[in-house]
């Protein structure tokens, strides 16, 4: 008996081994093991995004050109689906019934508990509706997004567009998440890290249904959306809207700075579209119809990536140079020499200011030669790549031939024909004067983009120098520095800007000067046209100048494709454009009325 | 002793509270709730647990068979008359009270095993008491069996642990130990197989050969020894045979869900969204509790529900996550001290009786608690049993609160007779 009463002990044992075992196992999975506190995250804890809102862009004058509209995607939980009635659901979302039951498959798919998203992006009014029906659709509910909007559909170009990062946004930034909005092009692109904001999160728990069961440690981990920094544009809302009316119906483009600022107040590219169409779920599509445009193109930014010859306003340019140089005086006059190169009928330019005025080619060939050949080397050839390298330089410091420092991406440099170019055309030492000599009046190689025709007249409006030109001039004080631009000089004296100007007021004011449409008789308007021929039709209008002569405040450039001589349509465009933009009407109702019925392209705009 | 059971049964009664938590129903005594229904669950057992003390100790002892064969009506009954809750005629509905007979069968049999042993224990070495007492124990277990109930029939065989203090050989452990392990190696091996001298070699036949191997190596150590051939091979055969057979009765008799979760413990299949979600969901919800636990009521996997029958069965996952390491220790601390004190006071006894009684008691709540706590860290198959004092639930909780509280009043006679 005293035997079996020890087995008492056994038992005992028994019962502590027992306990043992549990706190080790417990020991080793709640201690030890930590990957069942992470699966208890996944599982318990629903991190929810808070998109934060984009910055605003303001114009120069604090208006909005692009803000922010609440959408909402429509969610799924396919768990929580009951009792639904379809028709109903159907209608008041506008679906079919068949459409309907590929979403909800596509959504279980994906997972019977968690939300996806069954309609994306509806706007405000159309989930207002939606919403006030909601408790009686079970299993789905509203998820807060914003899109763009832009009140005045204007300046699609130089906002650009904002779209859903793809796999590769992702993988080359970390910030970026599935599901984050980047800017594509234009100004959202270039400021993407200013307009972005920062994204929230909140933490939920939830049931093992999916449903939330209230904010996790009261919010203690939840992080706040930080909403995107504004900007302040140097765009003149009214004078885009301006320029894109009149651009109505005409392929081409405006581009006005304020020569002492270098902030460009108007970037207009015609034919243009609606910025609002490249907004939320309809983008892709819309961008399709916009892409297969090919006779308009109207994705196609022509103020930074059209590049056309230059014509006779590349003269103001040998003009200037040739001052500089000394090869030539104000007083200079050249005979009007058919033989060298064409010219239209026009008395012969006894001085700088008539050869301008009156846009005298052989005038310019002779200044170009001049220019090429300062006898630097007793070989001919020799002496013209010389002059030719030189020239190269001086040009090349009006912002020609090169990638102006404006802030917006896709912008293209035009070229201006150096001695590599030359020799690869025609063969070392084997080109001179007579083999380059279209490059005197802005023809040939010479090819330029609207914005840098804007900064030259910007440049002669200044008399000699120019600032980068940039279409942002206010964020606020943490990103301000990000903003930078400089004063660019271009080696020619002041003085000799003058009889320049004096010329291209001649050339709006004087009877008969070649830009009488672009008179104000209340501005002093400066100008010079240009005839860029075109291979492809009919030749390009092209009209530069600021106004006031005396403290300048708008440099502007206007082509006008396909639509011949300069002074016919660009200088007309140019001058409403001034006058909008300095007395805030217009006195001439007869012109702004031509140019706004005026249908320059072949065929009619469709909508 | 009775500290020891309000602490379990309050800290019970929070764990359920906050595993049944919401915001809506905040109030601990919200009657809708399961919490709050502990709570009023709670207040009746310790008005039991008191009935009991007014009893006489007699009473207990006169009344052991009557009880007994009570209890054996109502485990007929129930097989009749009972409601199917989860796949088990188990249940007495009547409106709003169930109750479970298998639980007053434990007290019955616990009773009636104790007075058996108090006036046959002295010749318990008798072959013919041995079988009594083991009919008293199987024949409540065989009811419970055809409802069925695999929970509560485990919980009969504990009585074996009072039957081996009775002088109940050891082997029959060892025995039982042994069944385990080639039930568990005969699962293993089926899915392995392995190529020697470029022969298929299944894991049966490893296992087989194994066993011959081993059987001929006890053999030519005892080969002197008289008759140790015979029992040798006997047990070689009896081995093989259950080996054999194994497959069949894993297939055959066990039902599919019982398969799946004994295949889910050892490893063999694993499928955390099927059969294995109860065990995978309950383990995340005990190790994300970590060394000091989420905090009261901060338990994102019990509040939430994805434990299932957190509030019974699984309660102990609640304590997990948020008392962590430190709660699971100080409960299995007071399981540990309860169980070894109701052993140490009945070897005290100077009743037979009481004794027995006693050692019923402590194996029933082992059982409960062994199984229970190994199935939620994932070292036992999901069988459905509660954890004594702790799950929820009205039937359970009187039901212990009745042995231990039986037990109490009999061992205050002790200090009376000593007196």
């Amino acid at each position: 008996m005293n035997n079996l009463e020890n087995r008492k002990i056994t038992v005992i044992a028994l019962f502590v081994v027992i306990s043992l075992i549990f706190i080790a196992r417990l020991f080793f999975i709640q201690v030890i093991d930590d990957s069942y506190t992470s699966s208890a995250d996944n599982q318990a804890l629903r991190y929810v995004t808070q998109y934060p809102a984009r910055g605003i862009i303001y114009d120069r004058h604090g208006k909005i050109l692009v803000q922010n509209q609440a959408a909402f995607d429509l969610m799924i939980v396919p768990r929580q689906v009951e009792g639904l009635d379809t028709a109903a659901f159907c209608e008041l979302l506008n679906i079919t019934e068949e459409e309907f039951e590929i979403r909800v498959e596509k959504a279980r798919n994906y997972s019977s508990y968690r939300a996806s998203i069954f309609q994306k992006q509806l706007t405000g009014a159309d989930y207002a509706r939606v919403a006030e029906n909601l408790y009686r659709f079970n299993g789905f509910y509203g998820q807060k997004r914003t899109l763009r909007i832009y009140p005045d559909s204007v300046a699609a170009h130089v906002l650009g567009y904002i779209g859903e990062v793809n796999s590769r946004d992702i993988e080359r930034d970390t910030v970026y998440k599935s599901g984050d909005f980047i800017g594509i092009s234009g100004l959202e692109k270039q400021y993407e890290n200013v307009l972005r904001g920062e994204r929230g999160r909140e933490v939920l728990m939830v049931d093992v249904h999916n449903t939330v069961q209230g904010k996790y440690q009261d919010g203690a981990l939840d992080v706040a959306a930080v909403s995107g920094v504004n900007l302040v544009s140097t765009l003149d809302l009214e004078l885009q809207k301006y320029g894109e009316q009149l651009m109505r119906f005409k392929k081409g483009s405006i581009v006005a700075i304020e020569p002492s600022s270098g902030e460009v107040l108007c970037l207009v590219s015609s034919p243009n579209y609606d910025p609002n169409l490249l907004v939320g779920v309809k983008r892709a599509a819309n961008y399709q119809l916009l892409a297969q445009n090919d006779s308009l193109d109207p994705l196609f930014n022509r103020a930074l990536m059209a590049k056309y010859p230059p014509g006779s306003i590349f003269k103001i340019i040998q003009a200037l140079i040739g001052l500089q140089d000394g090869v030539i005086t104000e007083n200079t006059g050249l005979a009007c020499n058919k033989a060298l190169v064409g010219c239209h009928n026009h008395p012969a330019a006894t001085t700088l200011r008539e050869a301008i005025q009156m846009s005298c080619n052989p005038y310019f060939h002779q200044v170009f030669k001049r220019l090429i050949n300062k006898g630097y080397s007793s070989n001919y050839f020799e002496d013209s790549a010389l002059g030719l390298d030189e020239w190269h330089e001086k040009v090349s410091k009006f912002g020609l031939g090169q990638r102006l420092a404006i802030d917006l991406p896709s912008l293209k440099s035009g070229s201006i024909p150096n001695v590599e170019l030359y020799d690869r055309i025609y063969g070392k030492r084997r080109w001179a004067i007579s083999t380059i000599y279209s490059v005197s009046i802005g023809q040939g190689e010479v090819e330029v983009v609207p914005l840098q025709m804007a900064n030259l007249a910007a440049t002669v409006a200044n008399r000699g120098f120019y600032i980068d030109p940039h279409l942002v001039k206010e964020i606020d004080a943490e990103h301000d520095s990000i903003i930078h631009y400089q004063a660019n000089n271009t080696g020619i004296e002041s003085k000799y800007f003058e009889p320049i100007v004096d010329a291209m007021q001649a050339v709006v004011d004087k009877p008969g000067g070649t830009a009488r449409k672009a008179r104000i008789d209340s501005i002093v308007v400066c100008g010079k046209t240009g005839t860029a021929e075109n291979p492809h039709g009919e030749d390009h209008s092209v009209f530069v100048a600021f106004a006031p002569r005396e403290n300048p405040q708008i440099a502007i450039a206007v082509y006008v494709e396909n639509a011949g001589f300069g002074g016919t349509w660009a200088a007309p465009i140019a001058s409403l454009m001034i006058e909008k933009y300095i007395s805030g009407t217009i006195g001439d109702t007869l012109k702004e009325q031509r140019i706004l019925d005026a249908n320059l392209l072949f065929e009619p705009i469709e909508n | 002793m009775v500290a020891i059971y309000l602490a379990l049964v309050l800290f019970g009664w929070i764990s359920i509270y906050a595993a049944t938590y919401d915001d809506l129903h905040p109030s601990i005594f919200d009657l809708a709730k399961n919490h709050g229904k502990q709570a009023l669950w709670i207040g009746l057992a310790l008005v039991i647990g008191l009935i009991m003390l007014f009893f006489d100790t007699r009473f207990f002892e006169t009344f052991a068979y009557p009880i007994y064969g009570f209890a054996l009506l109502l485990l007929v009954g129930v097989l009749v008359f009972g409601t199917e809750v989860k796949g088990a005629q188990s249940w007495f509905v009547m409106g709003p009270i169930s109750f479970q007979p298998s639980e007053i069968a434990k007290f019955g049999t616990a009773l009636a095993l104790a007075k058996y042993l108090s006036i046959h224990g002295a010749r318990f070495d008798q072959l013919s008491i041995k079988l009594k007492s083991l009919l008293i124990i199987f024949l409540p277990g065989a009811f419970i069996l055809l409802q069925p109930d695999v929970g509560s029939l485990l919980v009969f065989i504990s009585f074996l642990i009072v039957l081996y203090r009775q002088g109940l050989s050891g082997w029959i452990f060892g025995l039982g130990f042994i069944a385990i392990v080639l039930f568990v190696m005969a699962l293993f091996l089926k899915q392995y197989q392995w190529t020697i001298f470029d022969t298929l070699i299944e894991g049966k036949v490893a296992f087989i050969a194994g066993l011959s191997a081993l059987a001929a190596a006890i053999y030519y150590y005892l080969r002197r020894r008289k008759g140790s051939l015979f029992i040798i091979a006997a047990s070689y055969i009896a081995s093989l045979g259950y080996f054999l057979s194994v497959d069949y009765l894993f297939d055959k008799v066990l039902k599919t869900h019982h398969q799946n979760r004994i295949n889910e413990l050892l490893g063999i299949v694993s499928d955390p969204l099927g059969a294995g979600y109860n065990v995978h969901q309950s383990k995340i919800a005990i190790g994300s509790g970590g060394f000091s636990g989420k905090g009261f009521l901060q338990g994102t996997q019990t509040k939430f529900h994805f434990v299932p029958e957190q509030s019974t069965d699984f309660i102990f996952c609640t304590v997990g996550e948020e008392w962590g390491f430190i709660g699971t220790l100080i409960l299995i601390s007071l399981f540990l001290t309860l169980m070894s004190r109701i052993i140490w006071l009945a070897e005290k006894q100077r009743s037979v009786f009481t004794r027995v009684y006693g050692y019923c008691v402590a194996s029933i709540l082992f059982i409960h608690f062994t199984i229970n706590i190994a199935m939620t860290i994932g070292l036992a198959p999901v069988i459905g049993i509660p954890l004594p004092f702790f799950s929820y639930g009205g039937s359970s909780l009187w039901s212990f609160t009745l042995l231990l509280f039986t037990f109490i009043k009999l061992d205050s006679e002790r200090k009376y007779v000593l007196r």
